[in-house]
């Protein structure tokens, strides 16, 4: 190897999104709980009551100006103990940049909306609530969006079966559409592809007979 | 003159009507002609689709969404494709690259044929569909000859794309991209400076661009409303940094701006294809077409036969699939419709915990409401096929 590359290491004193997210934390105070940079996206945890305020000033700061409202969703994560995030994105088109706000909560407890703020979040917050169970306060009209008329239960939580519990036909002797609860010739294969030599809690069925 | 009582009258609009894009019912309450409030019913396309790529693996996952805005079905494609990458930190070789930004416009070029002149239809225009069927038919048969289907393609994949692309058919698009303008200037006259056509589109259903932004509206919505922002200039992923292209933009922000810059935009995308076609054919633009450590994109059929490690990654990438790293990602792409973006969540297995779906008609149809109050009722159908809604995106 004759040719080397000479490269010389840039001085990266903070990387813009970490300091943005500083910037935040700082003027949010205790609002704000937490923030982080990874993958490219900068992330923050918000503390639930907050996220109104936290997003007027997203909007509103000149050093921010996270003017364009992009995206509501849950997420849920059954083992915590308040199971659900809503994820928030915004895109500041004046700095170029994306953020994400996440809050906690629970199937009973509301999460401010945010529709006084951005108005495109109202069909947003009414799919987190159609698909999660996600309650929000203040929302002008909180109803289904994309699940049937009459849809009972939140099909993206992780409890509720893929195949759900009913489904619909055409009914020749009754002639209409008529539901009825879902039968299967098979069972839904779901694959374990866990490696067993990762250390995974498998239970066997019989396992338990041998501790006895 | 005695008292006469007056009430608003409340219409039930689709969900077959075949202005309504689908499957879309709105419910329209009116005062004589004029629109009082909107409704709109979406979820009768609704399938699930979130709920069941949380029960796939990756690449199990993408074809789905071919399904989603099956107008322009690889520009969906892309979205999952990146963020998947983005997350495996795996770089798509140059060649990838180039046909990926290549089959994105010509996704685009499918998606504003359709919307224009089906909007155009929606106004009384029978001819111009007839025009643009043609030569979607035409990119119908490239996106046939490159991964095998007319719409579901699942062509891009992670890594890369699935299929190198024959020379006849880089030659093939490299000559319909000579060709193209001509018709696309058919249909301008037909319809730009139609006097009909103007009526019914200029000063109906305007945006303002602050409106647009907090209305989650992306794409031409902003666009139209003057905003030059596009993702393929402002955040660049693959190939675009290296093409030489212009964003439209429109002024007042109504119907007729939004059919401007859509035909600007035709213009521009296939300038963008002529580029690819270029590039590919340069030196520099042959190689591999997707990621060939073998980590991600299975090993091809011939290279099985030979190989052991071939043929053991082939099987394990086509069964469990890859892991991809926890942690959570959004990545987007400038599609026909605006932004459309994927929020992927991984827990560190083969499968996504998390894929939300950020469909650009979602935004815009729940706006349709504020847009057509005050209109008549013969504006709802031209502000609809000015917003470009396909269900398959809007309902998932």
């Amino acid at each position: 190897m004759t040719d080397t590359v000479e490269t010389v290491e840039p001085v990266v004193p903070v990387h813009p999104l970490v300091a943005l997210g500083e910037h935040i934390a700082t003027s949010l105070g205790d609002a704000i709980e937490g923030y982080e940079n990874a993958f490219g996206d900068l992330t923050l945890s918000v503390r639930l009551q907050s996220i109104v305020e936290v997003v007027t000033f997203l909007r509103d700061d000149p050093k921010c100006r996270f003017i364009a409202f992009l995206d509501v969703c849950g997420a849920d994560y059954p083992s915590r103990e308040f199971r659900f995030d809503v994820v928030y994105h915004f895109l500041s088109p004046h700095l170029n940049q994306r953020i994400r706000l996440k809050v906690q909560t629970d199937d009973s407890t509301p999460v401010p909306s945010i529709t006084g703020v951005f108005p495109g979040a109202d069909w947003f917050e009414r799919e987190t609530y159609d698909l999660y169970g996600v309650l929000f306060s203040g929302h002008p009209d909180l109803r289904r969006i994309l699940t049937d008329y009459g849809f009972d239960g939140h099909p993206l939580r992780k409890d509720f079966p893929l195949t759900g519990f009913v489904e619909v036909r055409y009914d020749e002797e009754r002639r209409r559409v008529i539901y009825e609860p879902v039968s299967l010739p098979q069972e839904f294969r779901s694959f374990d592809y866990l490696s067993p030599w990762e250390g995974t809690d498998y239970v066997l069925p019989g396992d338990e007979k041998a501790k006895n | 003159m005695s008292e006469v009582d007056v009430r608003n009258f409340t219409i039930n609009f689709g969900p077959v009507h075949p202005s309504a894009h689908g499957v879309l019912r709105m419910i329209l309450e009116l005062d004589g002609e004029l629109v009082e409030r909107v409704d709109p019913h979406v979820g009768l396309l609704h399938r699930g689709t979130e709920k069941l790529i949380e029960y796939k693996t990756y690449l199990q996952a993408l074809p789905y969404f071919d399904r989603l805005d099956y107008v322009a079905p690889m520009n969906q494609e892309h979205a999952f494709a990146l963020a998947v990458e983005r997350m495996l930190d795996v770089e798509v070789p140059r060649r990838g690259q180039l046909i990926r930004v290549l089959y994105a416009e010509i996704g685009r070029l499918l998606a504003h044929l359709m919307n224009v002149t089906t909007q155009a239809m929606d106004i009384g225009a029978l001819t111009p569909p007839l025009w643009g069927f043609e030569q979607r038919e035409k990119l119908m048969v490239f996106y046939e000859r490159a991964s095998g289907a007319r719409m579901h393609a699942a062509y891009f994949r992670p890594g890369g794309v699935h299929q190198d692309l024959p020379q006849a058919l880089v030659d093939d698009i490299g000559v319909f991209c000579d060709e193209f303008p001509k018709a696309l200037d058919d249909i301008d006259t037909l319809l730009t400076e139609n006097r009909i056509f103007k009526q019914r589109n200029v000063d109906i259903g305007v945006v303002p661009l602050e409106e647009a932004w907090g209305r989650g509206f992306s794409g031409v919505m902003v666009r139209g409303s003057g905003a030059a922002w596009d993702l393929r200039k402002s955040q660049p992923y693959d190939a675009y940094a290296e093409m030489d292209f212009d964003i439209p933009t429109g002024s007042n922000g109504d119907c007729y701006d939004r059919y401007l810059v859509r035909m600007e935009e035709m213009r521009q995308a296939n300038r963008i294809m002529k580029q690819c076609v270029e590039k590919l054919n340069a030196p520099d633009g042959k190689g591999p077409v997707s990621s060939v450590d073998g980590k991600v994109v299975p090993p091809k059929r011939g290279e099985m036969k030979q190989s052991m490690e071939a043929l053991i990654h082939h099987f394990k990438l086509y069964t469990e699939g890859y892991k991809v790293p926890a942690g959570e990602i959004y990545a987007a792409v400038e599609a026909p419709k605006g932004e459309f973006g994927v929020y992927l969540v991984s827990d560190g297995t083969n499968k996504p915990y998390r894929c939300h779906i950020r469909a650009p008609g979602f935004a815009h149809l729940s706006a349709m409401d504020w847009l057509c109050r005050g209109h008549m009722l013969a504006d709802v159908t031209a502000i609809l096929g000015s917003i470009d809604i396909v269900f398959g995106e809007v309902d998932r």
